[in-house]
């Protein structure tokens, strides 16, 4: 089980929690038990063609997957995903 | 007792004037023009004269050391006894006796004082150096700045002659530029086009309830000049857009991002990047904070990081929304403090890297963020980056227009 850090934004999706533990051997596993646990966050996280959207940015620990291997990099026991939606807040 | 001071009187002692011939007899002095032309490689220059003395300039390339801290501090400009060392002062006399230490009492091997000190120098037309110094106000005022290694003197001079653009008089706006003001940042202009509202005061401390319908950035002007009468505000009383961005950004050494809404800071980006500029951006909601330096072809740029914004209905920026009071605290003075890093230009500034905080958790996270070779921005030659290009991103329509 990985854990995914859950941005603000998605919150109201899954229950108001900050961090939530979800199965999978690689990020797109990972997202997709993710979406199947909470199924309001699909639409936020994948876009119509599956793929991320682009306005999400996904890491592993702290690394991009862009620059890893996408939805295919390989996620271990006790590895910490992020979900970064842009944020502008300043005021 | 009378008996022994006569008897000192009497072995020992001699005139000034004799002490002062005597002295010059032992010590090799130079000429201004030796000095200006004929010094071995590694010879250090020292003025020994006083801190008042030294500010009306010196000797290009000269340190200054007191004569009364000549022999504590020497060592930090001339470690090895066998660096060829030049002194003078404003005569040629007093340096006689600062060189006559230097050998006699410390061991210096390589010695020589100035003939005729910086009178003769400039008298013989040779180039002067005027450093700028602090005011004696100013010594006291940023004395804890002076006292460390990273600032001292020359980082303060930076500080005073910074000029930094705060986006925003708001949450990240107001501690930012009350902080950067007591550090003594020379020049802060501030653009925010709104008035001090009292739901602000929950969290933009710098502006207070009796200023309240004020603009904000009269209201900032007020409390900047109260800090700190150093700086210099430049007040632009409206939003910032693509018909004012290149007007404004080319003043500035660098750019703080505390702005409310994603086209502006997509068009902010553009600017900067066009400029090469950097930009310290941070962004806020909840309890949670988002920090990062983005230094054009350095590191990535905002499009790098996020290429395209999120949806209205995922950008809550768009909207009132709840923060708590201090985060904006927290996360302008992490702005703050990298603003001074890049003006020091020490330590490593938050480039390439993206800190986020959640303060319910109490927690730090850092993720990396790289450049994206495919950025429609920085991948690009600065002057390739037109007008008409600048904010725009693809199906861009009336984002949260308005904004906040």
């Amino acid at each position: 089980m990985a854990s995914v850090r859950i941005p603000p934004v998605l919150r109201p999706s899954v229950g108001g929690e900050r961090e939530v533990e979800a199965a999978g051997s690689n990020i797109g596993e990972v997202l997709q038990s993710l979406v199947t646990s909470y199924p309001a966050t699909k639409d936020q996280i994948f876009g119509a063609d599956g793929a991320l959207n682009r306005y999400v940015n996904v890491y592993l620990n702290d690394e991009d997957v862009r620059v890893l291997d996408g939805l295919e990099t390989s996620v271990g026991d006790g590895d910490h995903v992020v979900i970064l939606p842009a944020m502008a807040g300043g005021s | 007792m009378e008996g022994s001071v006569q008897d000192t009187g009497t072995s020992g002692a001699k005139s000034a004037a004799e002490f002062a011939a005597d002295v010059k007899s032992r010590i090799r002095e130079i000429g201004p023009g030796e000095v200006h032309e004929g010094l071995p490689e590694g010879t250090v220059v020292v003025d020994v004269r006083e801190d008042g003395e030294w500010a009306t300039g010196n000797v290009p390339g000269a340190v200054h050391i007191p004569r009364s801290y000549l022999e504590m501090r020497i060592e930090n400009v001339a470690p090895d006894r066998s660096t060829p060392v030049v002194l003078y002062c404003a005569a040629g006399l007093r340096s006689l006796y600062a060189a006559k230490t230097l050998i006699e009492d410390l061991g210096y091997q390589d010695v020589s004082s100035m003939t005729g000190g910086i009178t003769l120098w400039k008298d013989t037309g040779l180039p002067v150096e005027v450093k700028k110094t602090l005011t004696p106000e100013q010594s006291d005022r940023y004395s804890r700045h002076l006292l460390l290694n990273e600032v001292g003197l020359e980082g303060q001079q930076k500080l005073l002659d910074a000029k930094v653009l705060l986006l925003g008089a708001g949450g990240l706006g107001s501690p930012t530029a009350l902080y950067l003001a007591a550090a003594g940042v020379g020049t802060l202009g501030i653009i925010d086009g709104d008035t001090v509202d009292r739901s602000n005061l929950q969290r933009q401390i710098i502006h207070t309830e009796d200023r309240l319908g004020e603009l904000k950035v009269d209201s900032a002007e007020v409390a900047i000049n109260a800090l700190n009468p150093d700086v210099k505000v430049v007040k632009y009383p409206y939003r910032i857009g693509s018909e004012n961005i290149m007007d404004i950004l080319p003043e500035y050494d660098i750019v703080v991002d505390g702005l409310d809404n994603f086209p502006t800071r997509y068009l902010l980006n553009d600017a900067s990047v066009r400029l090469k500029i950097p930009v310290v951006s941070a962004s806020i909601l909840g309890f949670e904070g988002q920090l990062s330096v983005f230094s054009p072809y350095e590191g990535p740029c905002y499009r790098c990081l996020f290429p395209v914004p999120p949806p209205p209905e995922l950008a809550p920026s768009c909207g009132a929304n709840g923060v708590l009071g201090v985060l904006p605290g927290t996360m302008g003075l992490l702005q703050a403090t990298e603003v001074v890093k890049l003006i020091l230009e020490k330590g490593d500034p938050l480039i390439g890297r993206l800190l986020l905080y959640d303060a319910l958790a109490t927690s730090f996270t850092e993720l990396k963020i790289g450049r994206d070779p495919e950025c429609p921005i920085c991948s690009r030659d600065p002057d390739s980056i037109t007008q008409d290009e600048m904010g725009v991103f693809p199906d861009y329509d009336a984002f949260c227009s308005g904004g906040h």
